[in-house]
């Protein structure tokens, strides 16, 4: 039966082994380089004094396209296993009627399948897998600096297209596709329903289940020139915020609060006269405006999940995938003893 | 002798509508059985049934005294040429003889190979390129070289040419005159059966309206026809299976054990082909009138 799995989807699976292997070459080129401009760079800034903020985020500024790239290609790879993998598994078989002639070998259908499942879901893991690899490595460097441009480490878009939950999604995927197709029966439906699915899981992990994987954290900073975030002036309101001390942390909510910890929108402050009103250079009056804030007891209270959670989180949601993904082969398993 | 299929009350049916209902058959081993029926009778239901690609609604059956599809042993010992005879489009004739030789423990390399070679096709060639007949043929081969005891063949000959029909009949009458198979092959036609098979089953509206050896269906049905008469008339041991009636006329198809004395009749034999459309409600020699025609009668054995 290995014989025969394989012989069906040799094609397939040097096709995609054979993008991964180009994928891997280019990045295994590119790499070192990267990681040398990075440390290059980092190590300047820091000598110099005065902080990194601003290399980070021109390297990130030069490299945000390729970035992009192979992000979207961890991305997208675990979705084209489901569809391309999983819903034709069983469904083209059915089409065209073959599984009438392999379910009549001397080999029961539990075990056609296991092999089947087995070998191929084997195969999308391991794709996913490599891919990840491939791309957490080379990207690590342009990910220490996304967060200069709001792509932390914790939050969504990276945390899953890097490390092994690539994997679980995969898997997850493959099996879906297989279910859909054993439930649907025909190629093209089956992929459809199993990529409205699967877009839907995606959606739906980052938003309800990921940020109470663990109980988030809450802290109360002092706005500073140094975490300022943004600083607004509309008419005689100030909109303030201010960034957690942990750039790759994934900000669930922010807020300024007042002295008494009220969430408020804005500051009360006037433009026109005071602390906050334009006199002499823009930096005097920005310390100076800040410091008022802070003498009135505003400041920003942020909530988020730390970056030191990110293999913890890693780890938890892999388990959180594979629950499913094992129910889902079940079902197949059952569902083909009971029918055709 | 051990039954080859045995169904107590066999039914099967999707959704709301039965497929087979109450089939109840008791075919010994060594015969080339034919199933016959209208297309959309329930053959192929029987025999996915008989090949445990399906699980029974109702009733059940056993198949070389196991249940069907149960484990490899039982696998083993049924062969299934299924409906269009599928092949993987994608590999080669090699490639199948591979996956036969793979996926079943008897398989008989010697005997695939020379069948292949006698059909004169060709290993390296797609299965999706073959023509309808040499694909049948493959099916065939990959059916018989796994050495089974029972071969079941669902419409093997219903997209053939003449030619190619009589070539696979007779390379499936060869085989099984040298590998003492049993066989369960479906047609709806009874030409295709006719001079092969030495047992009968009718299948007509998701029953079996008869089922028995070939030379005892024919001895126990006769046509008789004579002056018009009620048929209420009848002796009990007379069992019309299809009757049509003229103002001063009577035909009728009658099945009976006893023979028949009543000298207004005209007694005459009938063709198994003629058996077959009587079951299935078609005179040959009148048009049917309605609904009238169809089966009263139930053979079973």
């Amino acid at each position: 039966m290995t014989w025969l799995t394989w012989r069906q989807f040799r094609a397939a699976a040097a096709m995609m082994f054979a993008a991964l292997a180009a994928l891997a070459a280019v990045l295994a080129l590119t790499g070192p380089g990267l990681a040398d401009d990075y440390a290059t760079g980092i190590a300047a800034c820091t000598t110099q004094g005065g902080g990194c903020s601003d290399f980070a985020g021109l390297f990130f500024n030069d490299h945000q396209g390729p970035f992009l790239a192979v992000t979207a290609v961890v991305l997208l790879l675990p979705a084209l296993i489901g569809l391309f993998w999983g819903a034709p598994l069983i469904t083209r078989e059915l089409e065209a009627g073959t599984h009438r002639l392999v379910w009549n070998q001397s080999i029961t259908r539990t075990r056609w399948l296991a092999v089947k499942l087995a070998l191929t879901g084997l195969a999308a893991m391991t794709a996913a897998g490599l891919g990840s690899l491939a791309v957490t490595w080379w990207s690590s460097p342009i990910d220490k600096a996304a967060h200069t441009f709001n792509f932390p480490k914790m939050a969504p878009l990276l945390f899953d297209t890097r490390g092994i939950v690539p994997i679980a999604y995969a898997a997850f995927a493959f099996a879906l596709g297989v279910t859909v197709g054993m439930l649907v029966r025909r190629t093209l439906p089956a992929m459809a329903i199993t990529l409205a699915v699967f877009v839907t899981v995606q959606f739906a992990v980052p938003l309800l289940v990921r940020p109470h994987l663990l109980p988030s954290t809450r802290s109360t900073i002092q706005i500073t020139e140094s975490n300022l975030e943004d600083f607004n002036f509309d008419a005689d309101r100030l909109r303030v915020s201010a960034k957690a001390a942990d750039t790759g942390a994934w900000v669930l909510s922010s807020h300024t609060v007042d002295a008494s910890g009220h969430t408020v929108d804005t500051i009360p402050v006037s433009m026109s006269s005071g602390p906050c009103a334009p006199s002499g250079p823009p930096e005097q009056t920005l310390s100076a405006c800040l410091a008022e804030i802070k003498r009135l007891g505003y400041r920003q209270q942020v909530t988020y999940q730390p970056s030191s959670r990110f293999w913890p989180f890693q780890w938890y949601e892999t388990g959180i995938y594979t629950a499913p993904t094992l129910g889902l082969a079940g079902f197949c398993f059952r569902r083909i003893r009971r029918r055709s | 002798m051990t039954a080859v299929i045995q169904a107590q009350g066999l039914g099967k049916r999707y959704g709301r509508r039965w497929a087979l209902t109450d089939c109840t058959l008791d075919i010994p081993a060594g015969r080339v059985v034919g199933l016959v029926g209208p297309n959309g009778a329930g053959k192929t239901t029987l025999l996915n049934l008989t090949t445990g690609m399906l699980p029974p609604t109702s009733g059940s059956i056993r198949v070389l005294g196991g249940r069907p599809a149960a484990n490899p042993a039982q696998l083993a010992k049924v062969g299934y040429v299924a409906q269009d005879a599928p092949t993987y489009a994608g590999l080669s004739v090699a490639d199948h003889l591979r996956l036969g030789a793979r996926l079943n423990p008897g398989w008989d390399d010697a005997l695939a190979r020379d069948r292949i070679g006698r059909l004169d096709l060709d290993p390296a060639h797609k299965a999706g390129k073959l023509s309808g007949g040499q694909r049948a043929q493959l099916a065939l081969t990959l059916g018989i070289a796994k050495r089974p005891e029972l071969l079941v063949l669902d419409e093997p000959v219903a997209a053939l040419d003449p030619l190619a029909r009589r070539e696979f009949l007779q390379s499936l009458m060869e085989a099984v005159a040298e590998h003492e198979l049993s066989v369960v092959l479906s047609s709806h036609l009874v030409s295709d059966l006719e001079w092969a098979c030495d047992y009968l089953i009718v299948l007509v509206d998701s029953r079996v309206q008869a089922a028995g050896e070939v030379a005892e269906l024919l001895a126990t049905h006769q046509r008789l026809s004579g002056p018009r008469r009620d048929l209420a008339r009848l002796p009990a041991d007379q069992h019309v299976v299809v009757a049509s009636h003229t103002d001063r006329q009577t035909t009728l198809i009658i099945r009976t054990d006893a023979p028949i004395h009543d000298p207004a009749w005209t007694v005459s034999q009938l063709s198994l082909e003629d058996l077959v459309l009587a079951y299935m409600g078609k005179p040959t020699h009148t048009a049917p009138t309605g609904r009238n025609h169809r089966p009263t009668l139930e053979v079973q054995r």
